[in-house]
């Protein structure tokens, strides 16, 4: 499988749970387990930050991978 | 993998305060977007707040940050601005903060068109104390203060800030982020008093008693009732019925700057003293 | 402006030259009456030494902004009279939280309320030793000549620059607004202290840590803007200046602002003595009241009464030491004038005790504490 072309990484230690960057990721890259987010897809990512600007708790970092 | 913005956080006293789904992270980080994008020299920031939980902010973040009395973020501010016009100072303030104990202070910055970036998490609510209504809480909406409903008619902060005389007036929600990122640019860009008013929700006091529990219910509400201000121009009354306008409001290029004007003062009297 | 010799000034306009000398860079207030002129000669004089005059819409911006100034680093003050002095003192507390070097004038005016606007009166005393809220200590000195107005608001700052706090220059409308000759290059060149700046790397900063400099116990203070990127806060904090809930670190924070202070009570105190060695009956008195005390001390010297005059310049924190002297002099009686209802009085029957009785000679509604009203408290004491 192709190296995703965007890293996901979620800060569990700051994260809240409050499902904000589930809700916003168009593209099912995130999904949810026992409350919890969690990075399902990586590959769908596009880049949109749209989860990163919605996470209230600075949790969730979005980042283009350098290509090698 | 460390947070983009991380390097403008006191990391170590993360997490913060603030409840679950609190918008105010999101207001947060709409600003520190800001202030990376513009390449801001952080060491002649100054972020100031009042009381309240927006006003928890700059104990977060790697400035210079002064956490004030409640409502007096905005004249404690002018002191540092007028000491140091070289300075940038950011005002991180409430609804009530601002508008209700603040307000006089709130209009005579504004007045004044002293170079302020004022950003006002408004969650329509006094969170901090769990609850009570404030000047711009909905009319009819619930508060533990407002048991029966809001029966005062609320601010239209905007609208108040612009007829002070604030010369650049914004609105913008944690729901449109990217846009409440960039109207925060622009109002730090702009040189006179700066007002965003950003809509953050409160799930745990407002939204509560509101029917809007979960954090996304009133992130939603944003998305449904604002319309972006280019849009609005061209709606009938009717359709502005219980919307309401985001995006920047009002904007007067090069009218005088207060510390710049000041600067420009003592300059005549050094000349008149010495001649 | 420097004149040198002799000058016809007023005692508001002496304490305005006095600020300058000491550095003054801002001035925030709000027009008050007997307080005013103040506010006036230092929107004409900052702006020629490159410093900056602000009216504010109130007196609690005022003290608002004076804070913000000072941690900008600039020597700042404002000025006020009972009302105003009433609105600041939420942020006078902010400031002594926070340790911020400040200068707060109050020339005081018949209360409570709105009173009597333009007549003298001594009762914001309490008010300045406790006027707001939570344990803290202050520093409250009070001219008694319009040279003092100029001397002891040089003092005021450089108290308020070393020990990182602000300082009440507690004056009245005798002083205030009494035009003397005087000549202020006779008080000489007048040391002028600033505040300790840090000496350590900028990221290591501490704003509530150790000293650096001359004091441990007062930490040094950097500006806004040079880098250090300190946070400030009203709330009980920890030495990074961030909050704190834990009561054993909020402890250490509130005990050493308290000692800062309380633990140099005698280093601040100061006095005038005038026939104190012999004396049988002594007046303790302060401020404007003061002056009617010196003639009348003398006027009984001249007939043959031993009376004294200890005159209190540092009226907070209370001279325990000094005053305590006073029940070993086998005294008559202390007569304690005062143009309230008797507020000073009180700390000093508590030191007293019963060592001799204390009088109070009090009036009230601006009605002035004469030389003989003075001198027939001694001599019925004698």
């Amino acid at each position: 499988m192709a190296e995703a072309s965007w890293e996901v990484a979620i800060n569990s230690k700051w994260c809240k749970k409050c499902g904000l960057c589930v809700a916003f990721c168009p593209k099912k890259v995130l999904g949810e387990e026992m409350g919890a987010p969690k990075v399902l897809n990586e590959s769908l990512c596009i880049g949109c930050l749209l989860c990163e600007m919605h996470c209230p708790d600075f949790a969730i970092a979005v980042k283009r991978r350098d290509s090698k | 993998m460390a947070h983009p913005l991380e390097k403008y956080l006191r990391a170590g006293k993360l997490p913060h305060i603030w409840c679950a789904g609190c918008g105010h992270g999101i207001v947060t980080q709409a600003i520190l977007r800001a202030v990376d994008e513009l390449q801001l020299d952080t060491e002649k920031t100054v972020v100031v707040s009042g009381i309240g939980c927006s006003s928890r902010a700059p104990g977060y973040l790697h400035f210079d940050t002064l956490h004030t009395t409640h409502g007096r973020a905005i004249p404690f501010a002018t002191g540092i601005k007028m000491a140091n016009p070289e300075l940038r100072v950011i005002v991180v303030t409430g609804d009530g903060d601002a508008a209700a104990i603040g307000g006089n202070h709130l209009i005579h910055a504004a007045r004044r068109n002293i170079d302020l970036t004022v950003i006002c998490f408004n969650n329509t609510i006094y969170g901090m104390t769990s609850g009570q209504y404030s000047p711009v809480t909905p009319g009819g909406s619930f508060a533990s203060t407002a048991p029966y409903g809001m029966v005062e008619p609320s601010f239209d902060l905007c609208t108040l800030v612009a007829g002070a005389g604030g010369t650049f007036v914004a609105r913008g929600t944690t729901y449109h982020a990217r846009p409440l990122t960039n109207i925060i640019k622009e109002a730090i860009k702009h040189e006179g008093f700066s007002f965003v008013e950003a809509l953050s929700q409160c799930p745990t006091y407002y939204g509560r008693r509101n029917k809007l529990r979960a954090p996304l219910d009133m992130l939603y509400w944003y998305r449904d009732h604002a319309v972006g201000v280019s849009q609005w121009e061209k709606l009938t009354d009717d359709e502005k019925a219980g919307k309401f306008p985001i995006g920047v409001l009002k904007k007067v290029e090069h009218a005088p700057e207060f510390s710049r004007v000041y600067s420009e003062l003592i300059a005549r009297a050094r000349e008149r003293s010495e001649a | 402006m420097n004149e040198t010799g002799p000058r016809l000034l007023q005692g508001n306009e002496a304490c305005v030259e006095g600020a300058l000398a000491a550095g003054l860079r801002f001035f925030a207030g709000y027009p008050i009456t007997p307080s005013t002129e103040i506010a006036e000669i230092c929107s004409l004089r900052l702006p020629q030494v490159g410093g900056t005059f602000l009216q504010m819409e109130d007196e609690i911006a005022s003290m608002a902004a004076v804070c913000g100034a000072s941690l900008a680093g600039a020597k700042a003050m404002t000025a006020t009279s009972g009302p105003g002095f009433s609105l600041k003192q939420e942020n006078l507390g902010f400031a002594a939280q926070a340790e911020i070097p400040c200068v707060v004038v109050d020339v005081q005016r018949v209360g409570p309320s709105t009173g009597m606007p333009t007549s003298p009166a001594q009762g914001d005393v309490m008010q300045a030793r406790w006027g707001t809220h939570g344990d803290h200590e202050i520093v409250v000195l009070s001219p008694s000549s319009v040279m003092e107005a100029y001397t002891l608001t040089i003092t005021a700052f450089n108290i308020a620059e070393e020990l990182r706090t602000p300082v009440v220059l507690l004056m009245d409308e005798i002083v205030g607004h009494l035009r003397e000759k005087v000549t202020l290059d006779a008080a000489g060149k007048l040391p002028v202290v600033d505040r300790d700046k840090p000496s350590c790397p900028k990221e290591l900063y501490k704003p509530y840590g150790p000293g650096q400099g001359r004091l441990t116990d007062v930490p040094p203070l950097a500006a806004f803007g040079e880098g250090y990127r300190f946070h400030v806060t009203g709330l009980t904090h920890g030495e990074d200046g961030s909050p704190t809930n834990n009561p054993k670190v909020g402890e250490r924070q509130i005990l050493r602002i308290v000692q800062k202070i309380a633990s140099r009570r005698d280093e601040l105190a100061r006095f005038e003595e005038i026939s104190m060695e012999d004396a049988e009956v002594v007046v303790v008195a302060y401020g404007g009241t003061a002056r009617s005390a010196k003639k009348a001390v003398r006027d009984a010297r001249a007939e043959g009464i031993k009376a004294g005059l200890l005159r209190v310049i540092t009226l907070w924190p209370f001279p325990e030491t000094r005053v305590a002297k006073l029940r070993e002099m086998g005294l008559k009686a202390v007569i304690v004038p005062e143009m309230n209802m008797g507020q000073y009085v009180l700390p000093v029957k508590r030191v007293i005790g019963d060592a001799c009785p204390v009088i109070p000679l009090n009036k009230v509604a601006g009605q002035f504490i004469e030389p003989k009203d003075i001198l027939e408290a001694i001599k019925g004491a004698m």
